[in-house]
């Protein structure tokens, strides 16, 4: 069995994190946070835990390291959170940086393991407390802290400034009205049916999203509206940072928008882990049960259109595809069965992964480690071997992604492990598909 | 346009736009605006190829531009919008540009007259403030979360005053943001401030803060109070002292603050939203008295009755009784009125409007893709194919209806007795 220790990386986020603490602030900030925020779960987790190792094989770490012990899931939570409370915070500063690495690295907060528990025990909640611990000690990896940082200064995740966010959505409809002359993405329109939201990386890199989606409201005839104003991004690396204060904000943010636009739903692009903010843990911090307002995400809204009759394609892709099951919206939402009626609309032929649907391995990008940046791609790389494997199996060239984060952690397995596979969105598609007006 | 005596309160009805089809020659035309007085009824529109402008009942802007968007009516009455000539932006009030163009304008706003506009503003990839085309002297890097006086006379934004590397987590840490108003930058440097505020004099200005990553307080003219949160929401200045409070958060639970001590002890789940009555006696809150219980609160009593979801609290201008919107996640929305549900659901409600002296209270809703006016709960003898939000004569006995029926657009003054 490996140790966390034999494999510390150098990060500046959680050296200088480490380097400010004592053993003293470690258990004064533990104790505050096990005594004031969590409480029964955690304890009930660590009571119950039979140490059966029966979640190993349900962590994509800990099969893709030929089943060394250290990645097991029931390892990772005795390593860091049950060390704590067993300690009550009495641990040296070198511990936080091994657990923080571990918490923000070495888990994807995933919740495949949870289903292979006879107890049901949800390592993916344990590490995201770890995690808030950690946020609380200022021990958090550099590039996701500073994303967060962004979030909380700009209310987008790519420090997109105000302008820059309209700008990209003028700019976008100029160039699809070359190819759809009468296409317009209304900005502030009260009283619209649809709100649809986005993460920063979609004005920042990947605008031809923002021009799909439009094309494809724009051909639908939905009657919808973008903001013009913050709150227009539903991403949250706060969330996975641990900085709930700002997760709030973030949230409060996005639907208070929406709320002020007075529409009816939001409608979110194909992400995963905003959708675990918007229905499980934003909302949550903020006092509501449910979402204040409904959010669909984009697989639930693609299908509505299509069962509506109002997406025409003009004919079925025609490689074989392969579908990728992003956790958050999978496990976290039930979106299976739909995500599969759409890709089978739009495809001729699909090969599927196994395990899949709510078995699916995680991409490892998600729960935030891809936006831990360079120092731990490796992590993700050596860590999902398991998902190269599977990839492989299906023999195909396109993968049907409907997850942003998911997207850059395959694309890069795919790079690292030579697979010759790309990533699709499924708006990617639909858009090649669909009937377009001859201009 | 100006005060709301001068405008046409005789009852009835009248057709201010016979047909809102697209006028002859316009390829398209965007969704309508109506000015405050009902007397007039905007759109956005496409008269050739690339080039836009703003139909105002029948007749159309001299001026075209290559892009026009955020048109909004003013107090005073005019139409502002934000129009884009020869790839600079610039803004544009009933037609005539203000000031010079430049790389980017947005956020809008107005004085309480009306006879001042403010919008941010970028130029050469800095940011600031402008009003009535008039930019402030310094740019930042950033601007964000634009504050106007009451009387034009100053503005605010939040501003990054401070460069940052890249993913650079120590000058974050130190501070890189403040306040700056018209243009002149607080010495002080904050790790985040947010939804500066002005006083009704103008004179003052709190804001939202967090002085070290972990401490959350308010700010007031650059002095952070010496108590810090777990989380903050935005202040209010108090009519009557001039105090400031916000809702703050304490082991979990949210409370209200006054000048950095504890005015409402920290017992809510939620509590934002804060409104003073203009008499400074009463402080209104939306809280949450369980989890997604939400309802109204006046000096720290919550109503009985509480819903899933809760927005648009509206304090009547005698402060004693209040309005918000009710609805079970965004659906089956109800205006409750002093604790007490109007009858009926609808699909969708606007803010509840009261009139000056407190006593009639009247709102827009939607159901079934039909829109009505309600006053005091009671419904306008029919239902329109949109309509704008009511507003009620001085004293209170019309209510002034501004709607699209059969592809007219007509103005209504309905009695109040009459529904
Ligand atoms: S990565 Fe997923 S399976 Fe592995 S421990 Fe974390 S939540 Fe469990
Ligand atoms: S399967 Fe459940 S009970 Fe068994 S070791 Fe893992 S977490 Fe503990
Ligand atoms: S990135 Fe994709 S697969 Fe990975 S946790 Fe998120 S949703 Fe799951």
């Amino acid at each position: 069995m490996s140790h966390i220790a034999d494999r510390i990386i150098s990060d500046v986020g959680l050296e200088s994190g480490v380097a400010a603490l004592t053993t003293e602030k470690i258990e004064k900030v533990v104790t505050r946070m096990l005594k004031g925020e969590t409480g029964a779960k955690l304890r009930a987790y660590k009571e119950t835990c039979m140490r059966c190792g029966l979640c190993s094989q349900g962590c994509h770490y800990y099969m893709s390291h030929d089943a060394d012990p250290s990645y097991s899931p029931v390892n990772k939570a005795t390593e860091t959170m049950y060390e704590l409370m067993d300690k009550k915070g009495k641990v040296s500063p070198q511990r936080i940086y091994e657990m923080a690495q571990m918490a923000y690295t070495e888990c994807n907060l995933c919740k495949r393991c949870a289903h292979y528990c006879p107890i049901g025990i949800d390592t993916g909640y344990i590490m995201s407390q770890v995690r808030r611990i950690c946020y609380l000690l200022d021990v958090v990896p550099q590039y996701i802290r500073d994303t967060a940082h962004s979030h909380a200064s700009t209310m987008n995740q790519m420090w997109v400034k105000d302008d820059e966010w309209i700008d990209s959505l003028q700019w976008q409809e100029d160039e699809a009205r070359d190819e759809f002359p009468d296409l317009r993405i209304p900005l502030d329109k009260e009283g619209a049916d649809i709100y649809y939201s986005v993460i920063a990386p979609e004005p920042k890199f990947r605008t031809q999203l923002i021009y799909q989606a439009a094309a494809i409201m724009n051909a639908a005839g939905v009657d919808w509206t973008m903001p013009s104003h913050p709150g227009w991004d539903n991403s949250d690396m706060c969330m996975f940072v641990g900085d709930y204060e700002n997760m709030g904000r973030l949230k409060r943010a996005h639907y208070e928008s929406a709320q002020k636009l007075r529409v009816k739903r939001i409608v979110m692009g194909e992400c995963g882990h905003a959708f675990r903010s918007v229905y499980d843990m934003g909302n949550r911090w903020l006092g509501h049960k449910a979402m204040p307002v409904p959010v669909i995400h984009a697989i639930d809204f693609y299908w509505e259109l299509i069962n509506e009759g109002k997406i025409k394609i003009t004919h079925q892709y025609e490689n074989p595809v392969t579908i990728q099951d992003p956790c958050n919206i999978i496990r976290g939402r039930g979106l299976m069965d739909k995500l599969r009626d759409v890709v089978h609309f739009l495809c001729k032929e699909v090969v599927e992964m196994t395990p899949n649907r709510e078995h699916n391995y995680c991409c490892c990008a998600g729960g935030g480690v891809i936006n831990c940046g360079p120092p731990f791609k490796n992590t993700r790389m050596t860590g999902n071997r398991v998902k190269a494997e599977q990839l492989k199996a299906t023999g195909v060239h396109d993968v049907v992604i409907p997850c942003h984060n998911c997207h850059g952690g395959i694309e890069d397995i795919i790079g690292y492990y030579d697979l010759k596979m790309h990533g699709k969105f499924i708006s990617d598609i639909i858009y090649e598909l669909m009937e377009k007006p001859e201009v | 346009m100006g005060k709301i005596s001068s405008w046409d309160w005789e009852p009835g009805q009248k057709t201010v736009v016979k047909s809102l089809s697209p006028l002859e020659g316009h390829e398209w035309q965007e969704e309508p605006y109506v000015s405050p007085d009902g007397e007039t009824i905007v759109a956005i529109v496409k008269v050739g190829d690339g080039e836009f402008s703003v139909r105002t009942n029948d007749s159309v802007w001299d001026a075209t531009f290559e892009k026009i968007w955020y048109p909004k009516f003013s107090p005073d009455g005019r139409l502002a919008a934000i129009c884009q000539q020869d790839m600079e932006w610039v803004l544009v009030a009933d037609g005539e540009t203000m000031g010079e163009t430049t790389d980017y304008i947005w956020d809008t706003m107005f004085s309480e007259d009306g006879s001042s506009i403010a919008t941010m503003y970028k130029s050469m990839e800095r940011y600031g403030m402008s009003v009535n085309g008039e930019p402030w002297e310094n740019l930042y890097e950033n601007a964000t979360m634009p504050a106007f006086t009451k009387d034009g006379a100053h503005t605010a934004a939040v501003v990054q005053a401070e460069s940052m590397a890249a993913a650079d987590l120590d000058g974050f840490k130190r501070g890189a943001y403040t306040v700056a108003v018209d243009g002149e930058a607080w010495k002080g440097r904050y790790v985040n401030i947010w939804n500066p505020v002005f006083n009704d004099a103008g004179d003052s200005l709190a804001a939202t803060c967090r002085t070290t990553v972990y401490a959350h307080t308010i700010v007031v003219d650059d002095k952070p109070w010496d108590e810090t949160y777990t989380q903050v929401w935005e202040p209010v200045f108090c009519p009557k002292d001039g105090g400031v409070v916000a809702p703050v958060r304490v082991a979990g639970k949210w409370g209200v603050a006054k000048d950095g001590k504890i005015l409402w002890e920290p017992r809510y789940v939620q509590c934002f939203y804060l409104q003073y009555s203009p008499s400074g006696e009463d402080l209104w809150a939306v809280v949450a008295t369980s989890y997604g219980q939400f309802t109204a609160c006046v000096n720290n009593a919550a109503w009985n009755e509480t819903w899933p979801t809760v927005s648009d609290l509206v304090v009547s201008p005698d402060g004693q009784r209040a309005a918000i919107l009710a609805s079970n996640c965004n659906e089956d929305f109800r205006i409750v009125v002093d604790g007490t549900p109007w009858s009926g659901t609808y699909d969708m409600a606007w803010p509840a409007v009261f009139s000056a002296d407190s006593k009639n209270v009247a709102a827009k809703v939607e159901k079934n893709g039909r829109f009505r006016i309600l006053v005091n709960g009671k419904s306008f003898e029919r239902d329109f194919d949109a309509v704008w939000p009511p507003i009620f004569n001085e004293d209170g006995t019309k209510v002034l209806i501004r709607a699209i029926e059969n592809n007219s657009y007509v103005r209504i003054v309905a009695e109040v007795c009459n529904f």
